[in-house]
């Protein structure tokens, strides 16, 4: 079997679904609440992004799926349901074989998630060999075959590479080779090209975007970007203060922002080459997760919030088919 | 003894000893044929084997009041060229001239005179800021060293500073930590302001913020120019960024200036094939919009050995056969657009 060959799955199934995630920090001045009741699916052949700013829960989120949050964090309730079966009730022996061969992901900095001491090749094929039992010479074809799938150039010389030998471009194509080696079939994608250059990040979107297609992977892409999500991905979910506030398809969200705290988003990031003098900000800053409003947590700095805002805490409605938003005031 | 060293000190430029004031929209920073050079291998007492060409000849000017935008990707020269503007970095050759004094001849008194006209404002507002000083302490720090108040008028001068960035009074004796990343950097435009500087090289101020944060420090920064007639050399690898704070923008490929134009014109009518291939890559927050991009191969190759002519060369699509043979010039066209590509060459005057 060949990496590039597209898989048989039901593309209406759900592959992942994730229910009610609370995923929790014991800090010594309270509890955080990361990650406070999160649901969404990933279907085969499709791109979830989630988006958000920093604290929000996203990468705590991604963590959560794969059972990598380590103390004092903690996943506290919930259900991830990978083909229907709860990871979170599997032992960690056999969640290790879900990994890497049923979902792979794709970390931000590949400087610090490749090891420095060995050479590309043999770090991928460590992470096909945990998985498959193939000869020597069979994982270095396999490791070749994922180098050439992220096309990276002379894919035979950059297997003997040391991490530290390629640019940032290509360490994070080797990152991709080596989560795509053992064919997951789902992909986590989190900030893979935040720490690239614009015309790099563009090869890399393009390439992730190709691979979907054609292996037929589901994707979770995680960004802070809302013009990444514009364009790679299928659906959206946004997050603040561990809270998905607003889910849909792009095309929804994009055009019929609802909730306000989306609305701000798209006005803060403007337009390329527009010619407003000022940009609309939103005040303030992110709450804290261990002092969090009471009722919505986005009123203090919602331009539309009333005081029934500060009694009520909004959960996600659907208000337009397939669309929904947690606030009152939409 | 008054404990104000002169009523005008702060925020005129009048005060200032070093060079004259300059009208609005007159040249305030002039900078010919800059290089900054780094030779690297060989070791202690070895001899270099190789140079890297960090910037590599860029003339450029900022005028008052205005921000001349920088945008480039990593290891453009980007950075190199403000600090070398500042002196931070002393240059290898070329030319700064600031109000028409050369810049690169001060030393001692002078050039110390010279930091008070021009300041910095560092991207990473967590490494900038000395953890153990106090916000009072930080932004008064350069009252102090040029004399400028002491005692109740410099407290009063660091309260003011901070009301002005949008902090409160209240935050004087507090700690680095104990604030945001947005709050951190307003702490350290306090800081370039409290010195009444005319002109701000501002080093990739907002890239460590969160859009909604960086909305905010955009917005102070643009108050901070129509109050005061700053000047801003604003760098960024960011051109959603560079498009809402630049009255011109500069691109830079290799440690050179590939292309610059007014804001309006160099987003609309972008000529150089690499500003083309940066502006297309910028992700659209328009799902229905699928731009047609221009793909680059490759990664930018290294300053150490740059490509011979054109140092875009090797990745441009419209590569011809003296682009491989004779470097562009800058040469400037209508509508003040100045281009480096012998295929696509500025507008014709």
């Amino acid at each position: 079997m060949t990496l590039a060959a597209p898989r048989a799955l039901d593309p209406a199934m759900p592959l992942l679904a994730v229910r009610e995630l609370h995923t929790h920090f014991e800090t010594a001045e309270g509890v955080a609440r990361a990650v406070d009741g999160v649901s969404f699916t990933l279907r085969p052949g499709r791109t979830l992004g989630l988006v958000g700013e920093s604290g929000c829960g996203k990468s705590v989120t991604a963590l959560s799926i794969l059972r990598l949050v380590s103390p004092p964090g903690r996943i506290v309730s919930g259900a991830i349901l990978y083909k229907g079966q709860d990871l979170l009730g599997l032992s960690e022996r056999s969640m290790r074989h879900v990994r890497g061969k049923e979902i792979a992901m794709v970390f931000q900095e590949p400087m610090t998630s490749l090891n420095p001491v060995f050479t590309i090749g043999s770090q991928i094929g460590e992470a096909v060999r945990l998985h498959q039992r193939l000869g020597r010479a069979a994982t270095r074809a396999r490791v070749i075959e994922a180098l050439r799938l992220v096309e990276m150039p002379e894919p035979e010389r950059r297997a003997r590479s040391y991490p530290h030998e390629l640019s940032g471009g290509m360490r994070q194509r080797a990152m991709i080779a080596m989560a795509l080696a053992c064919e997951p079939n789902v992909l986590i994608a989190d900030e893979p090209t935040t720490a690239l250059d614009v015309t790099i990040q563009a090869q890399i979107l393009e390439l992730l975007r190709g691979l979907r297609e054609r292996l037929g992977m589901a994707m979770l892409l995680i960004t802070h970007d809302l013009g990444i999500i514009a364009e790679h991905a299928d659906d959206v979910a946004v997050m603040y203060a561990g809270r998905i506030v607003e889910y849909g398809s792009v095309l929804d969200v994009f055009e019929r922002p609802l909730h306000p705290y989306t609305i701000a988003l798209m006005e803060a990031v403007g337009r390329l080459g527009g010619d407003e003098r000022y940009l609309e900000a939103l005040p303030g800053t992110v709450p804290s997760l261990l002092r969090l409003p009471s009722g919505c947590r986005f009123r203090d700095r919602c331009p539309c919030a009333i005081d029934e805002c500060a009694k009520v805490d909004p959960v996600l409605e659907e208000k337009a088919p397939g669309h929904t938003a947690a606030c009152i005031r939409v | 003894m008054s404990d104000v060293v002169s009523p005008n000190a702060l925020g005129s430029a009048a005060s200032h000893v070093v060079a004259p004031p300059v009208p609005a929209g007159a040249p305030l920073v002039e900078v010919r044929g800059l290089r900054k050079e780094y030779p690297i291998g060989g070791g202690f007492l070895g001899r270099a084997r190789a140079t890297v060409h960090a910037v590599a000849g860029v003339d450029l000017t900022v005028r008052t009041g205005e921000t001349l935008g920088i945008v480039g990707e990593s290891g453009s020269g980007k950075s190199t060229l403000g600090r070398c503007i500042l002196r931070l970095t002393e240059p290898t050759a070329g030319s700064v001239s600031f109000g028409g004094r050369d810049v690169l001849a001060l030393s001692g008194r002078d050039l110390r005179a010279m930091r008070r006209d021009m300041q910095i404002v560092f991207q990473d507002p967590y490494a900038s800021l000395n953890p153990r000083m106090r916000i009072g302490a930080i932004v008064a720090e350069g009252i102090e060293i040029h004399g400028l108040a002491r005692g109740a008028a410099k407290r009063a001068r660091v309260h003011e500073l901070l009301e002005k960035v949008g902090l409160s009074p209240e935050h004087y004796d507090r700690y680095p930590h104990e604030f945001s990343g947005g709050q951190r950097q307003r702490v350290g435009i306090a800081r370039a302001l409290a010195v009444g500087p005319r002109f701000i090289v501002a080093d990739e101020p907002v890239s460590a913020l969160d859009v909604s944060i960086q909305a905010q420090v955009l917005n102070l920064l643009r108050r901070l120019q129509d109050e005061m007639r700053l000047a801003y050399l604003f760098i960024s690898h960011d051109l959603r960024v560079v498009a809402h704070v630049s009255h011109r923008v500069a691109v830079m490929y290799l440690g050179k200036i590939v292309e610059q134009a007014p804001v309006a014109e160099l987003y609309r009518n972008p000529r150089h094939p690499y500003t083309r291939a940066l502006l297309s890559a910028v992700p659209v927050p328009d799902p229905r919009r699928r731009p047609d991009r221009i793909r680059l191969g490759g990664d930018v190759p290294s300053p150490v050995n740059p490509p011979t002519g054109c140092t875009f060369h090797p990745r441009c699509p419209y590569v011809e056969d003296r682009c491989r043979r004779d470097v562009p010039p800058l040469i400037e066209g209508a509508d003040e657009h100045a281009v480096a590509c012998h295929v696509f060459p500025a507008p014709p005057r």
